[in-house]
Formats: C-alpha cells, structure tokens, sequence
C-alpha cells in the first residue's frame, strides 16, 4: 500500500493510502474532537465536530470520513473552527435535557469533556426542554432519551459488532429518537441479545447499566475495539 | 409484438399515426392541476358532444399534458383554428363543439399568441399539451425514440458522452453541475454493473415542473433514461417519484408498459446489443430523500439519510456501483439535443448557462403556470410581460427562486438574467425551477420564517447543525416577529446561519439558511423594524455576549 505524504498543522507526517485525516492526525499529535466518531465502528461523519481546514478545498471536510491525499494541507484548528465547534456543542445542550449534576455519567461524559475542553461556560441558545421518556424496561440496561445526542454510536455497534439489528433510528429532524427494534420497550425485544455493547458505546449518559447512579456510569472503551481486532485477526479461532 | 424493434417499425407507427389524424383536434387538458378542476369531465362532454353531432370522423378529442396557463383550467385548445379556452367545465363544453360548424362558443377564451405564450421556448416542454401522454403512438408521431434509435446504431457510447459535453447541458436539480461531465465520469468509473437513476422527488414548495413533465410528456424521460443509460453503460433504471404524485406515477407505470411491449425498453432495445430496463420506486415524501445520496439510501430500501460525499455516486452510488444521477428535467432535455444535435442546443441561452429552463410561475402574480423560457432571459420579462405583474395592481416585491435552498430577489434586480451564475451572485440559486412572486403585501421576515419552518421540520436529524440548528433558527425568527427579539437575537441568528451554512453534512442543511440570509440582505430594515431595545445597550458595551467566545 502506498504511503501518503501531508501537513497537519504544519507537521509533515506520512499515512497509508486509504487512512482518514482523523486517524493521520494522532500520528502529527494533533487532537481533533470526534463525538459521533468511536473506534471499532465505520464512521458516518454526523456530528460534525471533526470538521478540519484543508487548503485549496472551499468546504469544511470532516476528518473522519476524509481520507488522506498526497499533498494536503490540514488545519484542525483555527479561531473559526473552534466557533463552530462550541456552537455545535450548546446546540446540543439546549436541544435536550442535559443536566450533568443528576447525570450517571456525570465526570465521564464526553460531552462534558468537550465542553470543558471547548470553553462553553454557558448555553446562548434558548433550553428547549422537551418532554422525552426514559425506557427502563430491559432487566440490565436502562435508556435515558433527555441525554442522547443521537450520534448513532449504539445503533452501529447493535448492526455492525454485535450483528443483533435491535437499535435503530425512527423520526426525522428534532423528532427523531432510538428506537428498539419496530419502536417496542427494550426489555419487550427478542433481538436483543444483552451483550451491553450500545452501553459501552455511548458517549453520554443516555444509556446506562441499571443500578448505577450520579457520576457512576463508567464505560470501557478499549472492549469494542478489542472485539474487532481480534475478530479481524482470528484471534479467537482455535488451530486445530 | 415484443420481437425487436427495427427503424421501419418506427417510421411505420409514425405514419399510421398521421394518416389517422382528423381534421380537427380539441386537446384537453390532463395534468393534475387541470384534472383537480374536472377537466376529465370536460373531456368526456366533449366526446358525447362530438358523438352527438355526428363528428366523430372529423374531430379528434385528445388528453394531453399541461397548457401551461394552470391559473386558468381547466383549458382546451381546438385545432388548427388555434382557440384557446379557459375555464372550460362540463356543462359549457359542448358550445365548443357546436362553434366547430359555425356558432359560437359560450365559453371565454384567451390569446395564444399573448406574451406568456410567445416568449416560451419548449425543449423539455416542447410536447406537453400536444402529445396524449398515455399513447407511445403519440410520442412516436412526434419523432420520439428515434434519438434512441440514432444514438444505438451510429454512435458509441464515448461520441454519446461527448455530445453531451459539447451541449453544455446542466443539471436542472438546482446545483446545475455539467450534465457531459457527470456522464463521462460515470462512464469511465470501473465496474461491471451500473445504474441510472431519475430524481422525481421534486419538493420545493410551490414547484411543480417535474410532476408536470412526467404527467405530460413520460416517454421523453424514459428516452432520455435510455440514452444516458448507453452512454455510462447502465442497464437499469430507477425512477424515484413521490408518492405524492399519483398521477405522474401512474403514466410512468403506463409509459415503462408500453416501451417495453414495443421493445424499446428491455433486452436488445433496435436489434443492439443494449439491455435497459426501468423501475419506479416510491418515495414516502421525505424533501432529504431528493438528496442523492439519501436518495439512493431509499432506493435501497434503507432509511432517508444522506451521507459524506466522496465517494460521489458517479465512483460508488447505488449497491456501491456507479450511479448516474439525474433530475427528469435534465433527462427530459436529452432527446431533443441529440435529435437536433449538440450545436443546436449550445446556441440556445447564454455562455454558460445552456438551453431553457423551466418555471413554476406562483404567487402574487397574474398568470400563473408553468412557462419555459431560455436561459437569460431577464426576470422582468418573465414576471411583468409573461406573469402580468401583481393582481389587482400591486407591486412585485421580490422574487423567489429556489425554495428552501434559495434567495428572494428584490424588485430592483428583476433585470437580473435568469442564468446560474447570476442568480448566484444575488444570494440566489437557480433551484430545480420553483418562482414565487411576492408584492408589497408580503412581509419578509415571514418568509425567512416559513422556508426555515420548512427546513426544520424536513431535516432528516442525522447530523447536529442542521437538525437542532434550524430549530435555533426558527425559533429566534418567530421571536422577531412576535416583537420579542432584540439587537443581540439577530447577530445571534446571523452567527448561526453562518455556521449551520458551513458545518451540516448535506445540500439541505448548507442551504437551509439562504433565505434567511438572502432577505437580511436585502430587506435588513424589515427585521430591524421589529426588534426591541436591548436593556444592556448596544452589543460589545459589557452586556450580554453576542458570540461565542473560544478559549
């Protein structure tokens, strides 16, 4: 496979022909904000956190489904992006009900963290305040819709890792929601196979082991990509 | 039937066609907007009529497409006499055919030679209101599927593709990306199986030029289809069309029946080595679904929802193949250009901008319908000599085009020519063909606020700028106009569109906030005029911050 040579932020690196700009970018030590982006899991480029400066190139591409060319110039930050990226961040806070001090997830919450790291001291945008349920049917898991940010992250590694299909994305706009299978309560689907992976996934406080409580919802992120590289190396299959 | 379709056959059809043309032909019309005044009615009076005067050896009742002047339905034209009337309804029909032996019509009529008639130039609608959309016969009296015929058998795909080119031909979806172009790369992109696919989910409000198109001329687009087909190397075809048009789907359905029973759609279309076939797939009505890629997502079967770009579905589009992707007014123009030729085309419109282009002539405007025009002609010509101005007097404030993607175009730049690149420079696009005329009565902030409603409520919610930045939008509009809003909730709203405009993933959001920001251009007095005193004073004196402050 051939080699590409690039500059991000300046730093000449090299990446492997077919690499994303995002996955070029830990090699320059530059830290792109991803929300929507989970290692392990194809990308969808949703969240738009990622989006980078590439010289020559009018729009604002995302780093995560933009791969490497040779020759290219990346900025993964600039006044103007770091704007973008706060807006997008309190766009989000206001769409839900994002309350962290109630919140399992309150401390190791990516969303939080990037609104530390991003400066948002406060939200500009009016709280919506919409009225969404919370779905504790399922016996070990519990879904909190207030805090979902709809980065899709559980519905992909429901389809794509586990292979299971239960999650799924219903409604369109403001209005759309995970669904559980054809929108039934969790603890009523037969798919589900509880392997807890969308629990692992989420970025927030959405999705949460039963029995957890403020602050104690702690997720291991290594586990997925465990699972797909070692399903990707056959490590699991016996030589016999 | 069903064997190979030769030349002969072709010209055959065409001349049993003509020998059985009577001396006087009544069209009516049967486009939905003509068929929602009981024009259908009118047709079967018409044909009693006829009977009853013992006329049916001289008179020919035929139901054709649309007439163009809809706000005046439902119309029927007699021939050759070249009467146009209007308002025709069941009961006054029949003194139409009472005035074909001498008397005279009780029903009103209008000038076919007046300006919203003359200054149109018909290449895609050339047919519409002449050929009977349910017959193939018809269509194939008026030269169709020879530019199929011509294309298979003395020309190879490449000399296909660069006649296109040399057309200048493009995309009438809106973006107006070169049609030649598009053609070459997917022609040249690896991979044994390709697609082509029309785009039918036509979703602007107030447009209605590709539900016209396929009501009135179908045959057009399925060639048109065909060509484009042989062109990249397809051998399928989608058309995806709203459910929302039950009679365009049914005359498509229709057309693709009798093509294929003639053998010009299927295996070996004239005895060549060309396989193509069409499907229809119904789209639920979702305005993201006229997204290509979304587009595709739906014909997969999967759920709305567009995705980064590239891969451009020219490399990989529909099941990962190659995709050609057009809109049915860009396929509907394909027959006529190689019919007469890529030279003929490229001498009509201006340097860059090629051919006619259709409108949808709606609003405050006297005739309102559907009109083609060359490109750059100058929008005063098209809203004052064609539409007649504003009713009952009033003045033309602005005009619309675009929809949801586009601008309102003050009435001081009406001599504006209709061409993409200047209506791009207005903050304006040229759009798929929607043309909505605002007077003086129209309030501006309204309109910003109804087209981002539009785009709020359509947003597919997939990426974060478009699905909770539009609701910001829309929210802070009707705060304007409930005279809630202050200096601070415009610079707000400016920051937003700005950055909605340049971060949402697709077509949708990256222009959801051009209406808005193409009235804050122009008609920036009539937000200013609704906002309050801000109790901080002016922005930047300690109060309240306005943007956002990044560390």
């Amino acid at each position: 496979m051939a080699a590409k040579t690039l500059t991000i932020d300046g730093k000449p690196i090299s990446a492997e022909e077919g690499a994303t700009i995002l996955q070029a970018s830990e090699e320059a030590g530059a830290k792109i904000p991803t929300l929507c982006h989970l290692d392990g899991v194809y990308d969808v480029g949703a969240c738009r956190l990622c989006l980078v400066e590439v010289t020559g190139v009018p729009k604002l591409l995302p780093a995560c489904t933009t791969t490497v060319a040779e020759g290219m110039d990346v900025k993964t930050d600039s006044e103007r992006l770091r704007r973008y990226r706060r807006m997008i961040l309190e766009l989000l806070f206001a769409e839900r009900n994002h309350v962290c001090a109630v919140c399992v997830s309150n401390g190791h919450c990516e969303l939080q963290t990037l609104a530390y790291n991003h400066g948002m001291d406060h939200v500009r945008y009016d709280y919506l305040f919409p009225k969404w349920g919370v779905d504790n049917t399922h016996p070990l898991f519990g879904m909190d819709h207030n805090r979902c940010i709809l980065c899709t992250r559980c519905v992909r590694v429901c389809w794509h890792i586990e292979g299971a299909g239960t999650k799924n994305v219903s409604g369109r706009g403001a209005q759309a929601r995970i669904i559980t299978d054809l929108n039934i309560p969790w603890g009523e689907s037969d798919s589900c196979t509880r392997c807890g992976k969308c629990v692992q996934a989420c970025p927030t406080g959405a999705l949460s082991h039963k029995g957890s409580t403020v602050g104690e919802m702690e997720r291991d992120r290594g586990k997925l990509e465990f699972i797909v590289l070692a399903r990707e190396k056959k490590q699991w299959v016996t030589a016999d | 039937m069903g064997d190979a379709m030769i030349l002969s056959d072709l010209t055959q059809i065409k001349a049993r066609e003509l020998a059985a043309r009577k001396k006087v032909v009544l069209r009516v019309c049967l486009a939905a907007g003509c068929m929602s005044s009981e024009s259908k009615g009118v047709k079967e009076r018409l044909e009693q009529a006829v009977a009853e005067a013992g006329l049916q050896e001289e008179v020919e009742v035929r139901g054709v497409g649309c007439m163009k002047l809809c706000c005046e339905g439902p119309l029927v034209q007699a021939d050759p006499e070249n009467a146009l009337y209007i308002k025709v309804t069941a009961q006054n029909a029949p003194s139409i055919v009472a005035a074909l032996k001498g008397g005279k019509a009780e029903v009103a009529r209008t000038d076919p030679d007046a300006p919203f008639f003359k200054r149109q130039l018909g290449i895609v609608l050339a047919n519409s209101g002449i050929v009977d959309p349910e017959r193939i016969e018809s269509y194939i009296a008026l030269d169709g599927y020879q530019a199929l015929h011509e294309v298979l058998h003395e020309m190879t795909p490449k000399e296909v593709v660069d006649a296109m080119v040399a057309s200048g031909l493009r995309g009438r979806g809106g973006a107006g990306f070169p049609t030649g172009l598009k053609w070459g790369t997917v022609a040249k992109s690896p991979g044994a199986k390709k697609y082509v696919i029309c785009n039918a989910d036509e979703g602007d409000p107030g447009a209605f030029m590709d539900r016209s198109v396929l009501e009135s001329d179908p045959h057009a687009v399925l060639e048109g289809m065909a060509i484009a087909a042989y062109a990249v190397g397809a051998d399928q075809g989608f058309i995806y069309v709203r459910a929302e048009y039950p009679l365009a789907i049914a005359r498509l359905q229709n057309a693709i029946k009798q093509a294929k029973q003639l053998g010009l759609l299927g295996s070996g279309v004239f005895e060549s080595p060309f396989n193509f076939n069409i499907d229809i797939r119904i789209g639920a009505g979702a305005f993201v679904c006229g997204e290509e890629t979304a587009l595709m997502a739906s014909v997969e079967g999967k759920r709305g929802t567009p995705r980064p770009r590239p891969p451009f579905p020219a490399e990989s589009g529909l099941f990962g193949c190659p995709t050609l992707i057009n809109n049915v007014e860009t396929f509907a123009n394909v027959p006529a250009i190689y019919r007469n030729g890529a030279e003929w085309f490229a001498g009509i419109g201006t340097e860059k901008s090629k051919g006619t282009k259709v409108f949808a002539l709606a609003g405050k405007i006297k005739n309102t319908g559907l009109i083609e025009v060359p490109m750059g002609t100058p929008l005063r010509v098209i809203v004052e000599e064609m539409g007649g101005g504003a009713p009952d007097g009033g003045r033309i404030k602005a005009v619309q085009t675009g929809g949801p993607s586009g601008g309102c175009i003050p009435a001081q730049h009406l001599d504006t020519p209709v061409d993409y690149e200047s209506l791009g420079k207005l903050g304006s696009i040229m759009g798929s063909g929607g043309m909505i005329v605002m007077d003086e009565s129209t309030k501006m902030v309204d309109v910003a606020r109804f087209f981002m409603e539009f785009c709020m409520d359509e947003s597919c919610g997939k990426c974060i700028p478009c699905r909770a930045g539009t609701v910001q939008m829309h929210n802070l509009l009707e705060k304007i106009l409930q005279r809630k809003a202050t200096v601070r909730d415009l610079l707000k709203l400016e920051e937003l569109c700005d950055m909605v405009k340049h971060t949402s993933l697709c077509g949708l959001g990256q222009t959801a906030p051009n209406p808005t920001l193409s009235t804050l251009r122009f008609f920036r007095n009539e937000y200013e005029e609704l906002l309050q005193p801000d109790k901080f004073g002016p922005p930047g004196n300690g109060g309240p911050r306005e943007s956002a402050r990044t560390p």
